[in-house]
């Protein structure tokens, strides 16, 4: 009977992982994390990821083929969903790297190779851009970054925070925020149907049938 | 223990970031991969005051961006190889009519 299989299968994995999961501390009865030790390493794990990331992101400007670029822009991504998952967004994280590290970055690589995109060439536009663009942009971050650091109340995040669920996610996307849902999945179908539009070659251009 | 501000300081980096490679980079694709960069910015900080207010609507919020940030990821990829057919180059520079 495949139904009986299936059940002690399952059972079965139950106890390897119970028995796994009984040598490693966080699991033992009674353990508590203490404090300063959780402290640091929730320090060296954003530290090491918020360097990667701003690493990623600086590589990001700084090389001239696309495909570095697009490198980059996955190692930004996945240190983001590392920083989720210590803001306690599981499901974000997951998200992050299936959606966007993943499917995103493919089409982007997949662009990237399809068309042979060289290495770019400076001109006078970015010169000029560049020139006016960084005191602009320099200015702006130090606008939001005198905001926050002067903002009253902003809390603390710590390891031992409860981590958002995608119970309780889904409790409030299929319940309250149906429709928004129900909206972004045809959006997300008349762009597929856009993108093959526009993609495909048009009627003059295609080769005659044989 | 980590102050929220220093997350929020993070994606105002980021943010950052992609503004500047959206007015310096020259290559269309590089360009909309700096618009990627600001959303990711944008969703950290969402999730930060999601964490903050105790709160999963943030979350939620930053799932809907996703989803547009893939519907657009399709769109524009597919507007970019529709470009690059027509002018076969992908430099901003030379790209300055909408008429294809």
């Amino acid at each position: 009977m495949p139904r009986a299989r299936w059940v002690t299968i399952g059972r079965d994995f139950h106890e390897v992982r119970a028995a796994c999961f009984t040598f490693l501390p966080f699991n033992r009865p009674g353990f508590r994390p203490s404090p300063a030790r959780d402290g640091t390493m929730h320090l060296i794990l954003f530290i090491v990821f918020a360097g990667c990331c701003l690493a990623g992101a600086i590589n990001l400007l700084v090389q001239s083929h696309p495909i570095n670029s697009a490198l980059s822009l996955i190692v930004v991504m996945t240190s983001l969903a590392v920083l989720y998952l210590l803001l306690g967004a599981e499901f974000l994280a997951a998200a992050q790297i299936i959606v966007y590290a993943g499917a995103i970055m493919v089409l982007f690589t997949f662009v990237v190779m399809l068309l042979n995109a060289g290495r770019e060439e400076h001109t006078l536009g970015s010169r000029a851009a560049s020139a006016v663009g960084f005191p602009a942009v320099v200015a702006i971050l130090a606008v939001i970054a005198t905001v926050i650091l002067k903002a009253q109340g902003l809390g603390e995040a710590s390891l031992s925070d409860p981590i958002t669920t995608t119970d309780e996610l889904s409790k409030v996307l299929f319940r309250d925020l149906l429709l928004p849902f129900e909206l972004t999945s045809v959006l997300i179908l008349i762009a597929i149907l856009g993108a093959v539009a526009l993609a495909r070659h048009g009627d003059g251009e295609r080769p005659a049938a044989k | 223990m980590i102050p929220l501000s220093w997350y929020l300081l993070l994606s105002a980096a980021l943010f950052s970031l992609g503004v500047i490679g959206f007015l310096i980079k020259r290559n269309l694709i590089t360009v909309f991969m700096s618009i990627e960069l600001m959303l990711n910015g944008v969703n950290l900080s969402f999730v930060t005051f999601a964490h903050q207010w105790h709160t999963v609507k943030g979350q939620i919020f930053v799932f809907f961006v996703m989803m547009v940030a893939a519907a657009e990821a399709a769109v524009g990829l597919a507007i970019i190889i529709a470009v690059f057919r027509a002018r076969a180059t992908l430099a901003v520079d030379r790209i300055d009519l909408m008429k294809l």
